[in-house]
């Protein structure tokens, strides 16, 4: 069987266009599935995508096609790389055409004539056999537990008519428990984020999880309001997401974000809080090791296929606590006059000198909310990234250090921005997994937060 | 008659599927079913009237699923040959074997007559995939050249999403379908500047299960919607922004549609209610002890379920579990009487038969009971939406879908609009800025005080209900008429963002 190194070269070898790049994806997967402290779905799978991207250069401008199939046989090879060149040729120019990155622009080339790697059920090994002892203690305490746990592998192999031959194994992994009393009128959740499942301790999950049940035994109702808020590392992972996807630098530079500067241009340079944080991406930050080379099969407003290979390097999109960069191709770097930063596949925060754990935020607290996580979080104005969400699985009243019971769940309205600058107090920064985004994002590290006058603007039912 | 594409119907599909269901009994599996997709996606995207995406995506492959000694067991592969078809078998069987060691519910199937060897072709005329890229930026272009020339809009971004799906099922009951389905989804959005604040206004044209007539005239006057949206803009972003309190509320069908889908479409999934989504999507307030009893909304609310609405997105002809497809009551006279169901979900409760909402989005996804088309049934002899809106003294008129939010059970919703308008004694008083609504589910059904006729009826919907874990996104349609709700709250969003 041809291998993806192979097809790679045969594509580039039968191009007849100006330029080209091939991305060729092996990607293999599997996932447990449990309701009611029973499995209830499972499977395996295995894609194979390949993907020519054509560039025509013609009279009125640079042209592109993008053709992308899985399961292509080498035989087809042929067909998938001409079918991009009649697109190229078919196209309008493209407005971010720009010359092919050269290799002394480009990321790692990994090693490249290495099979693609994979990920298989056996993956689970220890992980199952916990995962069953828990379904039996929860038996046995009547609660219940719900939940899924993934792990997929990604070999990217990139190839360029400019001489760039990339590859990339990427693992990613999420285990995701939610822990209920029986009559399922409390409820509790908890995730983490890794690349193999060895470092995935179940019975510490279910044990945390059991902690926050039993906080839910006394039930206080509150009304909706603004209230100091403590918010824990996976609910500041899935604000700062979001502010992270609303950070490119076109719309910025078009008038069309939080991060427009009213009158023009975009608002990087300008302070967003006096808190001194940093938000920042590093594709080899520990743990969180992501691609560290550009991807893109087909471009977008912050994505462009010329910028397929260039390097990801560390960038910090806030800095001691002003905006600093913004997610840039090289085409919105021309136009915004702003350097080159493209996005990169995981996002980290800290603010410096903060040590404090969520237990010790906990016991510093003299009257607070204390969230779980928050859901369902969609953007309600652009002008100024006012999100609005849930509360999940968990808030509880703090008062004098200590949790004191469980209150209803809020549907909050709070911008992200917002939220940076009511930092009341940050604590250490550890890793997380956003409860909302990761089905997409999962390398994620955060500080949990307090907030002042976080706004709580609709009591849910939703318990 | 249009046929199913013939460069699908000669991939070895029966050959494949007798390999993968004959290795899989070989091996004790107790039921097995086989489905082999081919989807097409094209996704075209102007900026400005420049071309800034424009990518064809294909996906084919191939799924066993299998229930080995009362548990589930499923595998997908890409190679489609008999060999990797047998291959995939076993590896179903494996799983199942691995997860019967942490399943303690036996899984059963709710029975389904064996139909035979069945084809089914959605409705459309043009298959948008024989039409020329060029001819279809070049349309984009035009429709954003439009709006471009009026000085009131700063930018204008212009898409089209078109999928074209192929299904061949095959399951050891005998049942053996080959399905071909296509759908677009053209939006235009409209970007306004001015003194500092910028807004949008987009096009109001649902998704479709339609073909490529949709861009050219079928269904849809592109030229007169086209011609008002440098207005609508430039008044929305001159408008006051709205005092928040409680209101009256019209809602149009381009809006009313999403609240549907929210509000009645997922918290009638009788999986979500059984609590098998509870970690991700959620659970329901709709629990199955409330069938029969609870007052879901009042007299005026019927909603239906069904997969087959010509040119719905969920319409098709066989579920991917062989179950031909249905349409059914969820809510009669405002009680709540019914649910969607898949096999294993509908014999878990004892229901006689699914009624077909089985859906898996790709080869490689195991199917998962979705949504039907959940529509809202408009009165026979209803009124017009003026005539909704004379009935009102103080109110808004809410038009377009935008932001959406909703809690775990169903409860606590919020909605936004592409525009809304103030109602001051009966009539239009022009657009506020800044209003979002927000209820709870039943209160707000119950408040619906009338249904317009079925001449404001119009079938919306979304490409991208996400579901399930793996995530799934599914296509589905939500019909409508225009309603009337009395005592609403409304929402300032400045105002929430605590400015």
């Amino acid at each position: 069987m041809t291998t993806p190194q192979e097809t790679v070269e045969r594509a580039l070898a039968l191009s007849r266009a100006d330029g080209c790049v091939v991305i060729a994806e092996e990607s293999s997967g599997t996932n447990l599935r449990w309701a009611g402290n029973t499995l209830t779905t499972n499977g395996v799978t295995r894609s194979r995508r390949l993907t020519v991207i054509a560039i025509k250069n013609k009279a009125e401008g640079v042209s592109t096609g993008v053709t992308s199939r899985t399961g292509v046989t080498e035989d087809q090879v042929e067909d998938l790389v001409r079918a991009a060149e009649r697109a190229a040729a078919d196209n309008a120019p493209a407005e971010d055409a720009t010359s092919l990155i050269e290799a002394a622009e480009a990321g790692p080339s990994g090693r490249w004539e290495e099979p693609p790697a994979e990920t298989s059920i056996g993956v689970f090994e220890g992980f199952a056999p916990s995962l069953g002892e828990a379904f039996a203690a929860a038996d046995a305490n009547a609660r219940l537990l719900y939940g899924f746990a993934e792990h997929t592998m990604n070999t990217t192999f990139l190839g360029t008519s400019a001489g760039l031959r990339l590859r990339s194994d990427q693992p990613t992994g999420k285990v995701e428990l939610n822990a209920k009393s029986g009559d399922r009128s409390r409820s509790a959740w908890t995730g983490v984020g890794t690349r193999d499942f060895r470092d995935v301790d179940v019975t510490a999950l279910a044990g945390d999880l059991a902690r926050r049940l039993e906080w839910g035994r006394r039930r206080i109702d509150l009304p909706a309001g603004r209230y100091e808020t403590l918010l824990p590392p996976s609910a500041v992972a899935d604000l700062m997401v979001y502010l992270y996807w609303s950070a490119g630098a076109r719309d910025a530079h078009d008038g069309r974000t939080v991060f427009s500067r009213p009158g023009g241009g975009t608002k990087v340079g300008e302070s967003l809080t006096g808190t001194p944080v940093r938000l920042y991406s590093d594709p080899a930050a520990p743990g969180l090791e992501c691609t560290p080379f550009g991807v893109a099969h087909a471009s977008s407003r912050d994505s462009s296929v010329f910028d397929n290979g260039v390097a990801l390097r560390p960038v910090d999109w806030i800095s001691e606590g002003r905006l600093s960069a913004l997610l840039q191709t090289r085409h919105s770097s021309r136009l915004t006059g702003l350097p080159f930063t493209p996005g990169v596949d995981n996002l980290l925060m800290e603010v410096p000198g903060s040590t404090a754990t969520l237990d010790e935020m906990i016991a510093g607290t003299r009257r607070g909310l204390l969230l779980t996580c928050l859901w369902y979080i969609r953007e309600v104005d652009p002008q100024s990234l006012l999100l609005t969400g849930l509360t999940r699985d968990g808030v509880y009243l703090v008062e004098d250090g200590e949790v004191v019971g469980e209150v209803n769940n809020f549907r909050f309205n709070e911008s992200p921005v917002g939220v940076l600058s009511r930092i009341a107090e940050a604590g250490a920064t550890r890793r997380t997994l956003a409860r909302e985004w990761s089905d997409y994002f999962t390398r994620t590290a955060m500080p949990p937060l307090r907030i002042a006058d976080f706004n709580m603007s609709t009591v849910s039912k939703a318990s | 008659m249009r046929e199913i594409d013939s460069d699908f119907t000669a991939l070895p599909l029966r050959a494949l599927a007798d390999a993968a269901l004959s290795r899989a009994r070989e091996l004790g599996a107790e039921h097995v079913d086989f489905r082999l997709e081919r989807i097409r996606h094209q996704t075209l995207r102007l900026s400005d009237g420049n071309l800034e995406t424009a990518i064809d995506a294909d996906s084919t492959g191939f799924a066993v699923r299998v229930i080995l000694a009362g548990t589930w067991g499923f595998a997908s592969g890409i190679d489609l040959t008999t060999d990797a078809a047998a291959r995939v078998a076993e590896q179903a069987v494996e799983v199942a074997k691995v997860a019967a060691a942490i399943n303690r519910e036996r899984i059963e199937l709710a029975a389904e007559p064996a139909h035979g060897d069945r084809v089914w072709i959605s409705s459309y005329e043009v298959d948008p995939f024989d039409v020329a890229v060029r001819d279809k930026t070049a349309l984009l272009g035009d429709w954003s050249a439009r709006l471009l020339g009026d000085d009131r809009v700063a930018h204008v971004d212009a898409s089209l999403l078109q999928v074209k799906e192929n299904k061949f099922y095959a399951d050891t009951a005998g049942t053996v379908t080959t399905q071909q389905r296509v759908r677009l989804h053209p939006v235009l959005t409209a970007v306004g500047i001015r003194d500092g604040a910028f807004d949008t206004m987009r096009t109001l044209a649902p998704p479709a299960g339609r073909g490529y007539e949709y861009l050219t005239g079928a269904a849809w006057d592109w030229d007169d919607e086209l011609a008002r949206i440098p207005e609508l803009l430039a008044e929305k972003l001159t408008a006051p922004s709205v005092e928040a309190g409680t209101y009256d509320l019209v809602v149009d069908p381009s809006n009313l549609w999403l609240t549907i889908h929210e509000s009645i479409g997922h918290a009638t999934e009788l999986d979500r209610a059984l609590g098998y989504e509870a970690a991700y999507a959620g659970t329901s307030f709709a629990t199955p002890d409330k069938l029969g009893s609870l007052q879901y909304g009042s007299k005026v609310m019927n909603i239906t379920g069904d997969r087959t609405a010509e040119h719905g997105l969920a319409t098709i002809g066989y579920d991917d579990e062989g179950v031909e497809t249905q349409a059914w009551d969820i809510v009669r006279d405002g009680l709540f009487v019914g649910y969607q169901l898949d096999r294993r979900i509908a014999r878990l409760t004892g229901a006689e038969r699914s009624n077909g909402c089985a859906f898996a989005d790709s080869p490689s996804s195991m199917p998962l009971q979705r949504m039907a088309n959940v529509s809202l049934r408009p009165a026979p002899q209803g009124p017009s939406t003026e005539e909704l809106i004379s009935g009102v003294d103080r109110g808004l008129y809410v038009v377009g879908d935008k932001s959406w939010s909703i809690d775990m059970q169903r409860y606590n919703f919020q909605f936004t609009g592409q525009r809304f308008y103030k109602i001051e004694n009966g009539r239009l008083a022009g657009q506020v800025r800044d209003a979002a609504y927000q209820a709870t589910t039943t209160d707000f059904w119950n408040s619906m005080e009338a249904v317009g006729g079925p001449q404001t009826y119009v079938l919306g919907g979304a490409f991208n209900c996400g579901k399930g874990q793996p995530g799934q996104v599914a296509p589905v349609s939500h019909g409508t008429p225009s309603a009337l709700f009395r005592g609403v709250n409304i929402l300032n969003a400045v105002k929430e963002a605590g400015k």
